[in-house]
């Protein structure tokens, strides 16, 4: 059975500042106290997508930042306690927003900063290193698969993405020029340990991630990069990925195709 | 349990702790202090894995935890959430606090969380909602809650009893305690013109197992006469005075400082925390006095 005091605070705090005036004491008057409830919830959901968002925060400033934080959280408010859970739709939500329609790498950076708070929180796993890998003979490596560590991320992007992003996080250097451009970049997201680390990546190792992220193996994400680049350096690429610590393990069962 | 509850309150377990900061992650876990202990909300940790749960590892290893949950919902008119209750139940399985509190407010309907700490009126109806949401909380936890009184904004119609009844009957229903948060007493006595020591004395003293301590802020177009429980300013010193007539009467207990905003430099909230240890060495001496 729903309580009516319940109702009626949820209908306050979803814009109907009358709701509640049967159970305050002064009547309307008490109504200023009910603004330390309703400021309280829209300060704690802007100040969580504040912390969620920092590079789109840095990209547009705090205010303008702010009033876009409290739209939204009026628009899709938090549905768990647990914060880091919040503002799945952000992005999306930029994608649509009028004020935004000027900032197209909004949206993007957005969902690479989503992407960064959940490679900071995912589940610890091992790191696949070249050593792990010496006694295997090439057949046996070209038909294995990569398994794509828990923590990494992997964005291609059509538009310099990678470059608004990298040069807008707290650690940049401000005095690097930055291009929004139509230029196409990769962007990788790792945390082999402790850290999140971040990799520039070009078309060839984008390629070969995304045949391993897909579950195809490795014989097959080499032959992604060869149809383009036939004189791509495999060797070369696949022990730079290794040490980037963007594998956990090696699956060596038969595919399932 | 190698830490604090065994050993009761006084100088052998927890005595002055502070909220843990990430800002200040190196140094809790560098700082000498006898006694200091950490608190985290749980909803904070509830991830996978991470560099969070490392550092709240590494400073478990070194100090006293408690966990203190602000999403349990407890004065909500459902019972808890089974999902987060588990995911409580995992932090504490892994984490082993001393203590493990929630507060008597709501903040959860359906698939909406509200992030607040939210009032209702104090009906037996109600009484009987919370008695079962403690209850079915400790079930999971397998371990009893500490009850936080809040802070209160609204003076409100149709409240069967007092908070300090209410919180009682709680007590006697469920056999959890009480988190004691001095401020929230000071800052709702103030907004609803009523008695902080009245309040304070109305208290079964047996069930204070914790006690919260923060600053307040003056509403910025009302004044004094609406305080905010803003966590963002040191402890005012009438609540430092409350603190004092407080453990003159119930002897030492686990203190914590609290602060979320316009966080200071770690030396300065441990200014705070020691003094809040002065103040309970103080109590401890003149128990066994």
């Amino acid at each position: 059975m729903p309580e009516p005091f319940h109702d009626a605070m949820d209908a306050v705090l979803a814009g109907d500042a009358a709701a509640l005036d049967p159970w305050l004491r002064d009547g309307a008057a008490g109504r200023a106290g009910l603004a330390v409830y309703q400021n309280t919830v829209a300060k704690a959901r802007a100040d969580a997508l504040t912390g969620l968002f920092p590079t789109v925060m840095r990209l547009v400033g705090p205010d303008w930042f702010r009033e876009a934080a409290l739209l939204f959280g009026r628009h899709s408010p938090p549905s768990s306690p647990v914060l880091d859970d919040y503002g799945v739709g952000f992005a999306d939500w930029l994608e649509m927003f009028p004020p935004a329609r000027e900032l197209p790498f909004l949206a993007p950076v957005a969902r690479v900063d989503r992407a960064w708070s959940e490679a900071h929180r995912a589940v610890e796993a091992p790191v696949l290193s070249a050593s792990d890998l010496v006694q295997l003979g090439p057949d046996v490596l070209f038909a294995a698969r990569a398994v794509i560590h828990p923590a990494a991320r992997i964005f291609w992007f059509d538009w310099t993405v990678p470059t608004v992003w990298l040069a807008n996080r707290a650690e940049s250097d401000p005095s690097k020029p930055v291009y929004w451009d139509e230029k196409a970049e990769g962007l990788l997201l790792v945390r082999p340990q402790g850290a999140v680390e971040t990799h520039a990546i070009d078309r060839n190792q984008w390629l070969f991630l995304d045949s391993c992220r897909r579950g195809l193996p490795l014989g097959r994400a080499a032959a992604s990069v060869m149809v383009t680049q036939p004189l791509a350096d495999l060797s070369r690429l696949f022990a730079g990925l290794l040490r980037f610590g963007v594998f956990t393990r090696l699956n060596l069962e038969p595919s399932p195709q | 349990m190698t830490h604090g509850s065994t050993a009761g309150p006084g100088l052998r377990g927890p005595t002055a702790g502070l909220g843990l900061k990430a800002q200040h992650y190196e140094q809790a876990l560098a700082c000498p202090a006898v006694g200091l202990w950490f608190e985290v909300h749980p909803e904070n940790y509830m991830v996978d894995g991470g560099p969070r749960l490392a550092w709240l590892e590494a400073i478990r290893a070194e100090k006293p935890l408690s966990l203190h949950g602000i999403g349990l919902s407890l004065a909500g008119d459902a019972l808890p959430d089974p999902e987060h209750l588990a995911r409580f139940k995992a932090l504490a399985d892994r984490y082993e606090p001393f203590a493990i509190s929630e507060h008597l407010a709501w903040s959860r309907r359906g698939q909406v969380y509200h992030p607040d700490l939210l009032p209702f009126p104090r009906t037996r109806r109600m009484l009987s909602r919370v008695c079962d949401n403690v209850s079915r909380a400790q079930d999971v936890l397998g371990r009893p809650l500490l009850i936080e009184n809040p802070s209160l904004y609204l003076a409100l119609n149709g409240h069967e009893m007092s908070e300090p009844e209410f919180l009682s009957e709680i007590v006697l229903a469920t056999g959890c305690g009480l988190l004691l948060d001095i401020n929230n007493v000071y800052v709702s006595a103030n907004n609803l013109g009523e008695s902080a020591t009245a309040y304070l004395d109305a208290l079964p003293a047996h069930a204070i197992g914790e006690i919260h301590l923060a600053g307040h802020d003056p509403d910025p177009e009302l004044g004094p006469g609406l305080l905010i429980d803003s966590h963002a300013a040191p402890v005012s010193d009438t609540v430092w005075s409350l603190y004092q007539r407080t453990i003159r009467r119930i002897g030492p207990r686990p203190t914590l400082i609290e602060r979320d905003d316009a966080i200071p430099a770690f030396e300065i909230l441990m200014g705070e925390r020691n003094r809040a240890d002065a103040i309970l060495s103080a109590g401890d001496e003149a128990l066994r006095a």
